[in-house]
């Protein structure tokens, strides 16, 4: 990372604030490599950021997660389909597993989801998860932020493939729905803690195969009852109650709906505004993306060389278990504030 | 021993983005799976678009990845139509600095004529993956850091 000369203009903040407007002008090759210092968590894209974050926040921001397999590609492409048939444009970020050996991806999202090179109104970008764990990029929010800002109304974000408690996706998005496909479990699978936890809308996809209705019914009987019990635990964080829809992302049964689906819960969230009682879904995600810089910032002010030499011998003293890391990590903060 | 400072002191450099695509109307992609997969173990990216790509497909795909580099696969006797569309599509975009590479069913009379078209590299069969991985990341045109 090279440092400005003292005096002079900073190179890599000139480029970010460039590349910030030609983006906000509509440059689709400016939002690319803007979105590419954005994951590799430049300076440039921050000095970007500081101009383009406060011009976001319009775009309905949908998560999509689902098991490997469960049709979640096939699924958002037939949903941009249908929102450019409305004439929307629609943003998607893909995000595939990085190695945690060789560092390296397979980004095979786009495969489904091809049909749309030449429309500028539709803009799909892969990215790797790059070490960070559950079910997105580190990355990830400000990478919608930058979406958003270039005037995507509506942007997906598809998580890596998830398990049964990759949760993350439902902190960062405005609407959450969980893609399952038949054959996937039985209504104690839908009972259990997890994933289906934090869908708005749970789409059963593969409607065209059998046993889907017989999931779609497993899942609403098991997911959609209890709201006497919801009245009688208000002093308790309730449960959310999500619309399950059948649908096909590789034939288009179901798929208006859905979209429609997705319409009305942001609706709805607009209408409940940002005060009091409203969903808080915006505020978990600033204070996800103001934690997380924090951190690394922490982290960065460690790596300081005239620092260096003190962490390491905490380092040290740590892996030797001359020195707890409770205690260590304590000693780290105390030297930020002898500063 | 590991050295700690060192370690602390250097982030992981930016991987590099790699799009593989298969332009035209072959139906046969385990190679350029194969090499996908081989890049992933190289420490690469890799978009991977599948079959069947239009040269619009392609460049589109590329702009919006970002790539450093795109490697098209083909055996259909396609290349010099198709090719030389894709350079042409990726200039026009303004995507000079990609490096574009191209594998499969390719003779060696072609060879030159691709060149002159704007192909940096075509690896003929036998190619290891271990040579084009090579030849990406010495060739690759490192962006100005920050």
């Amino acid at each position: 990372m090279t440092e400005a000369e003292p005096g002079g203009p900073d190179p890599a903040r000139t480029r970010g604030e460039d590349l910030a407007e030609r983006t906000r002008g509509g440059e689709r090759r400016a939002l690319a490599r803007l979105l590419t210092e954005v994951e590799d968590r430049s300076r440039a894209a921050e000095s970007a950021l500081r101009i383009l974050y406060p011009l976001a926040g319009a775009a309905h921001l949908v998560g999509v997660t689902g098991a490997p397999g469960a049709g979640k590609s096939t699924l958002v492409a037939a949903l941009v389909g249908e929102a450019r048939k409305a004439g929307r444009a629609v943003a998607v970020l893909a995000i595939d597993p990085s190695s945690p050996i060789t560092g390296g991806a397979i980004l095979g999202d786009r495969v489904r989801m091809q049909a749309y090179a030449g429309d500028s109104d539709v803009f799909i970008r892969s990215m790797a998860s790059r070490g960070h764990v559950g079910g997105l990029a580190t990355s990830t929010v400000a990478a919608a932020a930058v979406l958003d800002a270039a005037g995507f109304p509506l942007v997906f974000i598809e998580t890596v493939g998830t398990g049964q408690s990759e949760v993350e996706v439902a902190a960062i998005a405005d609407t959450t729905l969980v893609v399952q496909a038949p054959e996937m479990g039985d209504e104690v699978q839908a009972i259990k803690a997890g994933l289906l936890e934090v869908a708005d809308i749970v789409v059963v996809n593969k409607a065209d195969r059998p046993g889907a209705d017989r999931a779609a019914s497993h899942l609403r009987s098991m997911l959609t009852v209890g709201a006497q019990h919801d009245r009688a635990m208000c002093d308790r964080p309730r449960p959310k109650r999500p619309e399950v829809l059948l649908a096909s992302g590789a034939t288009g049964q179901g798929i208006p709906e859905v979209l429609a689906s997705l319409d009305r819960h942001e609706a709805k969230r607009r209408a409940a505004g940002s005060g009091e009682g409203a969903d808080g879904t915006r505020l978990a995600r600033a204070e996800a993306q103001v934690w997380g810089i924090l951190s690394e910032r922490l982290r960065g002010r460690v790596r300081e060389p005239e620092r260096a030499t003190e962490t390491e011998a905490i380092l040290r003293a740590v892996a030797d278990h001359e020195l707890d890391p409770y205690a260590a990590a304590d000693r780290l903060l105390e030297a930020f504030t002898r500063r | 021993m590991t050295n700690l400072t060192a370690i602390i002191a250097n982030m992981p450099q930016r991987p590099i983005r790699v799009l593989i695509a298969k332009p035209g109307l072959d139906g046969h992609d385990r190679g350029a799976k194969v090499l996908a997969r081989g890049l992933r173990d190289e420490g690469f990216e890799v978009v991977y678009t599948g079959l069947r790509q239009t040269p619009e497909m392609v460049v589109s795909a590329a702009l919006q990845e970002d790539v450093d580099v795109v490697g098209l696969s083909i055996l259909s006797g396609a290349h010099m139509t198709l090719l030389p569309r894709i350079v042409a599509g990726l200039r026009a975009e303004g995507l000079d600095d990609v490096l574009v590479t191209a594998g499969g069913i390719i003779p060696d009379d072609d060879i030159p004529a691709l060149t002159e078209a704007g192909v940096n590299r075509i690896f003929g069969p036998g190619t290891t993956i271990r040579q084009v991985a090579d030849y990406i990341r010495e060739n690759v045109a490192r962006r100005e850091d920050g």
